[in-house]
């Protein structure tokens, strides 16, 4: 039966996922459709900062030379703060190597949705798909608010809320112990101001991530990020830990910001936006199914996020190629089942995305169990520790360093300091097997 | 810097229909009302002398931590429509 509105696939959701997916399939030859609800491809979008270099150039070759990009992060640094101290470690790469640029998703997202129409996508922005045409166990189209469209094969790139992919019942409800809630504010201070405080020069950026305060002992970390101009400061938090505490988001960022390790990194700025989105980090014991008959998921709607290093919107474009380049090999044989759309399961598994989410399947469930010790605990140790190493009080250095050393064994339980120590045999052994 | 403070900055096209929808009864028995507490843009409000929720709806950043937070299954959640919503400048 010939339907009206059929084309060969239709990809939910422009974000990096979805525009990756269809750009894929349009240069391949085929017929794509890429339906928005934005107004523009990243008008509903929000992240940390940071694109990564090199995933990028898989499915945009020539973008340091097109996008809109920021900065080329070649400074990162790991603050553990507390109450009232902090200590850094800093890397710094001056090798003109770029790993990430920092962007601005209303500019880079619509960049990329632009890329897409000149590879010949079609894409149809402020449309919301409402739910997904199913026949004979196969999904065959999507019902937008105005009319509906068909495809051989739907691709799901609707993000982290992923409503279609419940109601293909490709996975439950999230548990808010799965998910994070980022927030953060876009902070205009001045290129030259951001250059002075954070030792740079113009497109140089620097990426700080903070672990601890005011989040110690709780499963959530702060960021900042420098753009151009404007700097970028935010936190992610388990939706189960603002549960426990009761506590309101945006009061924790405003503690974040006003720490004296911060504060004066934002002093005189000015709040140009405030944003939130969540986070899938139930990592890959929580990967719903990612194909089925007519449909698969990519990005965040399939929980493709590796949250210890940050990573996502690569996982994101690298999952839509796969699931693109899929599109194709099932367009050619004619045949959208889930045994020819298995393909994508198979290429994922093989690429770095599945073997990171497997290297890191314990660290999520380590850290909800032992998050007193490794997000408060030992956070504190390695601030006191060198609190001691640079006092200089007139007490013997070797008796400061017997009492540190005593007091580690004993303020702790051993059989806590024990579990700690398997703990982390447990996840290095499953990272490095 | 208050949430209004900040809520203000951020650009919205208000649709005159909330897409946000509660079940005042659910609601009503619910003793820990998470999303009063939870929402990042201070969307769900106790109103204890109406005992109801009030939704300023035209505030919401379309996160979605409500409806996973939500205890009753009280909160029918769904994207504002095409044209409405917040716009992010930045992102």
């Amino acid at each position: 039966m010939e339907q009206k509105n059929k084309t060969q696939v239709i990809v939910v959701g422009a974000g990096p996922a979805g525009i990756s997916a269809a750009i894929t399939i349009a240069k391949a030859g085929k017929e794509v459709i890429l339906i928005e609800r934005g107004i523009f491809s990243g008008s509903k979008n929000m992240f940390g900062g940071a694109i990564y270099t090199q995933p990028t150039k898989e499915i945009f070759p020539d973008f340091e030379n097109s996008a809109p990009l920021e900065r080329n992060n070649i400074k990162h640094n790991y603050t553990i703060l507390t109450e009232d101290d902090s200590t850094t470690i800093t890397y710094r790469d001056n090798s003109f190597h770029s790993n990430s640029y920092t962007v601005i998703r209303s500019k880079f997202d619509r960049w990329m949705s632009e890329e897409a129409k000149k590879a010949g996508v079609i894409l149809v922005t402020q449309t919301v798909v409402r739910e997904l045409i199913i026949e004979n166990k196969r999904i065959i189209g999507v019902k937008t608010e105005l009319e509906d469209y068909f495809a051989d094969i739907v691709i799901l790139a609707d993000g982290v809320n992923s409503l279609l992919a419940k109601q293909a019942g490709l996975r439950k409800d999230y548990e808010p112990k799965d998910i994070a809630l980022g927030i953060k504010e876009v902070i205009k201070i001045g290129k030259d101001k951001i250059n002075e405080r954070f030792n740079i020069q113009d497109d140089e950026g620097c990426i700080t991530e903070f672990f601890g305060y005011p989040m110690l002992g709780q499963l959530g970390l702060g960021f900042m990020y420098t753009n151009k101009d404007t700097i970028t400061v935010g936190l992610g938090i388990t939706l189960s830990e603002l549960i426990k505490n009761k506590t309101k988001p945006y009061e924790l960022l405003e503690k974040l910001k006003s720490h004296k390790t911060i504060s004066p990194l934002i002093d005189g700025g000015e709040l140009i936006e405030y944003s939130a989105h969540l986070i899938p980090e139930g990592g890959y014991k929580k990967i719903p199914k990612i194909y089925d008959n007519g449909v698969m998921i990519a990005g965040d709607s399939a929980s493709l996020v590796n949250n210890l290093h940050w990573e996502g919107t690569n996982l994101a474009m690298i999952s839509g190629k796969l699931a693109g380049e899929t599109a194709v090999y099932a367009i050619e044989k004619n045949d959208f089942s889930k045994k020819t759309l298995s393909l994508y399961k198979k290429k994922l598994d093989k690429s770095f995305i599945m073997k990171d989410l497997k290297s890191y399947k314990d660290l999520m469930p380590i850290m909800h169990k032992q998050s007193s010790s490794f997000l408060d605990y030992y956070l504190r140790k390695i601030n006191k520790f060198f609190k001691m190493f640079i006092e200089t009080d007139s007490i013997s250095k070797r008796n400061k360093f017997h009492k540190f050393i005593y007091e580690t064994l004993t303020e702790r339980n051993p059989f806590e300091l024990l579990k700690d120590g398997l703990h982390i045999i447990k996840l290095l052994w499953g990272i490095l097997k | 810097m208050n949430i209004d403070d900040k809520l203000a900055k951020v650009k919205y096209v208000t649709d005159e229909e909330t897409h946000l929808k509660v079940t005042q009864e659910k609601c009503k028995k619910c003793k820990q009302k998470v999303c009063t507490y939870i929402c990042p843009a201070n969307v769900y409000e106790w109103n204890e002398e109406e005992q109801r929720i009030i939704v300023n709806y035209e505030n919401c950043l379309e996160c979605g931590a409500c409806r996973i937070v939500c205890t009753e299954k009280s909160i029918e959640w769904q994207y504002p429509k095409g044209i409405s919503g917040v716009t992010y400048k930045f992102g």
